[in-house]
């Protein structure tokens, strides 16, 4: 039974890894940039499952695309396809934009302030934007429409992969990888990199420091969206409530790898998965959040910089 | 160390009382204690004893949280843990106390201890929560502000969570446990004077209701003689130092780490006194109350109040716990029933956490200092303001000339 189930958690882990690694994206690009926790990240997330849920119902109703398209949406391959390329990409770009907003309206006006205020403002939305969508979208769970095929496959023993696994998996390395490249190579992902080393000097150079800001918070928020349609396709449900724990727990992953740092979040939410997969399996269900808690006061505690990061000395 | 020249703000705020303030004083502590008499006499009136009592509640923990954030400058988002560590513990040994006390063959002492039994738990709940803020905080207060505030977050989530899954067979797990049933001391010797003028329909009963509301309302008053002393002191002035530069306030001779250790340490206390009141005027704990959205709550209270201020934080607190009970109060009444549609109160309750997000959001950006905020906190949030750069100046054009202070302080 042992080595099934370590598989089949192992497996499990990984998918939820990668959903933490691409929320932790988000945190970590606008804390290497502007030194802040966007606590209200985890309603990126919850927005776009909504926003997802939402584009996926529209284009499933015959009523508004005709049955016809329907079919061919859901049916055939290059539909399915095309369906889902529609979707991720509104909900990305959506939400994308909503970041951008909050910035300019929430965050930008703080940007001299003591560290406190922009993180009780990020609250503040954080808290906006739940209950926004519980007093207006709806305060109970809904079901997330499961046009995906779902088909499970015997690797050993009893444990599965499911086609959907799959899915998540390769495109979250698919966008881990696009995203590296962006960053690491291009003329803009340089003007990122030097103004999350110092941010006035990069301005000096001639970076626009907007525009690089204003970029974080739609990459950011738009990673997150996308996660949050890979849990709505993998749990079923969204709900308003949905973003707070895998929130806490992205920031944790990313916290491990070293927030900041690109590759330690990648790695950090792995990481985070694996281990939570596994105290759910071996420990007990109901101490599996504890677990990430835990890990998170151990690390910073520890090792604040984290896996890859480089030790913070506090500059006066 | 107490009344050097130099420490000329701080003493603005402890200085002498113009009349008004006084009156104003004065009407608010008859208020305080005489207006829930006359809640209580009229029927139709008596739930809101109740809530001034929960509003109390808030008060205590708002003023505990505003040495943490308000002095000491950490935020803490998890100080429900230290809320209900007290709550807890309230109800796990006040019921071993009650087992015990109960074996005493001496009727009227037994009787005596059993009613006191939460006046033994105050202390000890008060010293548990502070060891547990200690405990927390020796590990992790060495780091900076932000992660500070998720490592609190996350210690209060462990909490609530371990009392969840009834941690080590203690908490009775997510259906929460009853607090000692014990009619608290004094409360039968109290009721012994009903006062009723039944031409006016006013028939007053010490209630239950009433008795914790004066028992918080005392340890408020106790909470805010503690800050102000604290405020003022040795330590109060290491705060100050502390939370503008850390750097510069230790080498100067500020012990960062003690310095701290005490903020998180007196803040938990108050949290756990708070928790003690909770558990027996609540007669029930359960995690339910004990989640991530009450430390915002609290922490709310603390910033919209004004970080640091005592008449803020207290206003704060009121303003928030009080509004949607009130609504919610006013909604159930049959008094009022006809006056406020009890739908469009309970859409107006709905909607407070929405308004709170946004005030939060708008408050950071408009006025951080908060509502009623403290002078220093002030000078701090706004150092660009024109009046601030001019008495720098001034103090510097002294320091230069050598000229009398009190020349210039015209």
């Amino acid at each position: 039974m042992a080595l099934s189930t370590l598989i089949q958690q192992m497996v499990n882990g990984v998918t939820l890894g990668g959903m933490y690694a691409l929320i932790a994206l988000g945190y970590t690009l606008v804390y290497g940039i502007m030194l802040m926790i966007n606590f209200a990240h985890s309603e990126m997330f919850m927005a776009g499952a909504y926003v997802g849920l939402f584009t996926l119902t529209g284009l499933t109703n015959p009523k508004l695309v005709g049955s016809g398209a329907v079919a061919f949406l859901t049916k055939n391959g290059i539909g399915l396809v095309l369906l889902f390329t529609i979707v991720f990409l509104v909900a990305g770009i959506a939400v994308g934009l909503l970041g951008v907003v909050i910035e300019r309206t929430a965050y930008r006006p703080l940007r001299n302030a003591p560290r406190l205020a922009p993180l009780i403002s990020a609250i503040g939305v954080s808290i906006f934007l739940q209950n926004a969508v519980l007093l207006w979208v709806d305060s109970k769970a809904l079901p997330f429409p499961q046009v995906f095929p779902v088909i499970d496959l015997k690797i050993y023993g009893n444990a599965s992969i499911s086609t959907l696994q799959i899915f998540i998996l390769v495109s979250v390395v698919l966008i881990l990888i696009v995203l590296d490249t962006f960053v690491g190579k291009t003329r803009i992902g340089k003007a990122m990199r030097a103004t999350s080393q110092d941010r006035d000097a990069a301005g000096l150079m001639g970076v626009n420091i907007n525009t690089v800001i204003a970029l974080a918070f739609f990459i950011g928020p738009a990673l997150g969206a996308v996660a949050g349609i890979f849990n709505g396709m993998y749990y079923g449900t969204v709900n308003w409530n949905m973003g707070f724990l895998p929130g806490i727990k992205s920031f944790t992953a990313a916290v491990i790898g070293g927030i900041g740092n690109l590759r330690g979040a990648m790695l950090g939410g792995f990481v985070l998965g694996i281990i939570e997969s596994l105290a759910a399996g071996f420990l007990s269900t109901g101490y599996k959040d504890v677990v990430a808690f835990v890990i998170l006061i151990l690390v910073l505690i520890f090792r604040p910089g984290g896996l890859l990061g480089e030790s913070v000395v506090e500059k006066v | 160390m107490g009344g050097s020249k130099m420490d000329i703000r701080t003493n603005v705020q402890s200085g002498s009382w113009s009349r008004g303030k006084i009156a104003l004083a004065v009407l608010l502590g008859v208020l305080v204690v005489f207006a829930p008499v006359l809640l209580q006499g009229f029927q139709t009136m008596s739930f809101f004893v109740r809530v001034l009592g929960i509003i109390g509640i808030y008060v205590l923990l708002a003023l505990g949280l505003n040495i943490v954030v308000g002095y000491a400058g950490l935020l803490d988002l998890g100080y429900v843990a230290f809320y209900a560590m007290g709550a807890y513990a309230a109800v796990i040994l006040g019921e071993k106390f009650v087992a015990v006390v109960q074996t005493i063959s001496n009727v009227g002492l037994r009787d005596f201890l059993v009613s006191s039994q939460f006046l033994v738990m105050l202390p000890v709940a008060a010293i548990i929560a502070a060891l547990t803020g200690l405990a927390l905080g020796t590990p992790v207060l060495r780091l900076r502000g932000d992660y500070l505030a998720i490592v609190t977050l996350g210690f209060g989530e462990i909490i609530r969570i371990l009392a969840t899954n009834d941690f080590l067979g203690l908490t009775k797990g997510a259906y929460g446990m009853m607090a000692p049933i014990a009619q608290p001391l004094g409360l039968a010797q109290l009721q012994l004077l009903p006062i009723a003028i039944p031409a006016i329909g006013f028939n007053f009963i010490f209630s239950v209701n009433l008795y914790w509301y004066y028992i918080v309302v005392l340890l408020i008053i106790l909470a805010v003689f503690v800050v102000r002393r604290l405020d003022n002191s040795r330590l109060g002035r290491a705060w100050v130092a502390m939370r503008e530069d850390e750097v510069a306030a230790s080498s100067v001779g500020v012990n960062i780490m003690t310095s701290k250790l005490w903020a998180f340490a007196l803040g938990a206390l108050w949290g756990g006194l708070a928790g003690v009141v909770f558990a027996n005027a609540q007669g029930f704990v359960s995690p339910e109350s004990f989640t991530f959205m009450e430390s915002v709550f609290i922490v709310t209270m603390v910033v919209l109040g004004g970080m640091g201020s005592i008449p803020g934080v207290i206003v704060g607190a009121a303003l928030i716990a009080g509004i949607p009970e009130m609504i919610r109060g006013v909604a159930q009444s049959p008094l009022l029933a006809g006056v406020i549609d009890p739908t469009l109160a309970s859409a107006i309750s709905g909607y407070r956490y929405l308004v709170f997000g946004l005030l939060m959001v708008i408050m950071m950006a408009v006025r951080p200092q908060g509502m009623i905020p403290s002078t220093r906190r002030a000078q701090e949030l706004h150092p660009e303001d024109e009046k601030v750069l001019e008495e720098e100046d001034q103090s510097l054009w002294d320091l230069k000339h050598g000229a009398d202070r009190s020349e210039h302080d015209l």
